[in-house]
């Protein structure tokens, strides 16, 4: 089991983001569009309101933009 | 180079109504090739086979990424989540093939099905056969080991305050998620399959778990402005 000890940290997981977000569906819904969107420069939070507050409640969705984003930009060698 | 057959696909590998073909103007000719090749009315097979090979490399990568947590996995069980994570995704790309609207690159769109299949197993793999605590003992949170951050005087009353609301104020249900998932760090995958529902489902009871303890929070006067968790 991960516990957290740090009551500090422990309280922020707890409470989650302050910010508005989106669930987990639509999260990964716009997943791929977003992380292009990132690549490019562009500022992907301004297109897609929510992700980013969804990534700090939610490390499942977080660790698989993180995923993707590096999938795409080492533009694996596939 | 996988040998293994690929998995059964039925109800998935006729191509999809016309009707329902999302448009391809504005795309990039990699993806448009990936659309007529997977909705060709002839034989799709080697196309799907280069589909499924796309999305093996996309599982390895993810496999790759997480495998330092699991040193005591064997390459070749590795090599076997990153197989069916594969096999899985290729199921789920065809069937939502109809709702590729073209936003983002074909391949970008289909390797998120891969490392979302994958990093799902991973994370199942990582609590097979460990006990949930679902009924997590509230008073006991927000206790330090370390004295010099234990209820720093200011913090204190609102992190009791905070117990106090999860123990009072949230629904069993919403209280042994919000435990399990921001406390005790379960994988919200885990969670979800113990519990027999999705992710989305899990992370509204959360959420909704979260919205209620900063709306009490604050009308008992309480500031809930903090840093995000890292
Ligand atoms: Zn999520």
């Amino acid at each position: 089991m991960t516990e957290r000890r740090d009551p500090h940290d422990q309280l922020a997981h707890v409470l989650g983001p302050s910010a508005p977000e989106v669930g987990c569906d639509a999260c990964f819904e716009q997943l791929d569009r977003y992380v292009e969107l990132e690549l490019a420069g562009i500022d992907a939070d301004a297109s897609f309101p929510g992700l980013r507050a969804h990534f700090a409640g939610c490390p499942a969705c977080r660790e698989e933009h993180d995923s993707l984003l590096a999938l795409i930009s080492g533009d694996a060698p596939f | 180079m996988s040998t293994r057959p690929l998995p059964t696909l039925e109800g998935v590998t006729s191509p999809p109504h016309a009707g329902a073909r999302a448009p391809t103007t504005g795309l990039d000719p990699e993806s448009r090739e990936w659309l007529r090749c997977l909705r060709a009315d002839g034989d799709r097979d080697p196309c799907i086979a280069r589909l499924h090979h796309l999305l093996l490399r996309a599982a390895r990568f993810e496999v790759a990424r997480r495998k330092a947590s699991f040193a005591y996995l064997r390459g070749d069980d590795l090599d076997d989540i990153a197989q069916h994570a594969a096999d899985d995704a290729l199921v789920s790309v065809l069937r939502r093939l109809p709702d590729f609207r073209g936003d983002s690159r074909f391949t970008t769109w289909a390797y998120k099905f891969a490392l979302l299949e994958a990093s799902v197993k991973l994370r199942k793999r990582s609590w097979q056969g460990r006990e949930l605590p679902l009924e997590p003992d509230v008073w006991s949170l927000f206790a330090s080991d370390d004295p010099s951050l234990s209820d720093a005087a200011e913090q204190a009353e609102l992190l009791s305050a905070v117990r106090r609301l999860i123990a009072e104020e949230l629904t069993p249900h919403q209280r042994s998620v919000l435990i399990a998932l921001a406390v005790n760090g379960v994988p919200i995958d885990v969670l979800a399959a113990r519990l027999n529902t999705t992710r989305g489902a899990l992370y509204k009871t959360l959420h909704d778990a979260r919205r209620k303890l900063r709306a009490r929070l604050e009308q008992q006067g309480f500031s809930t402005q903090m840093e995000d968790a890292t």
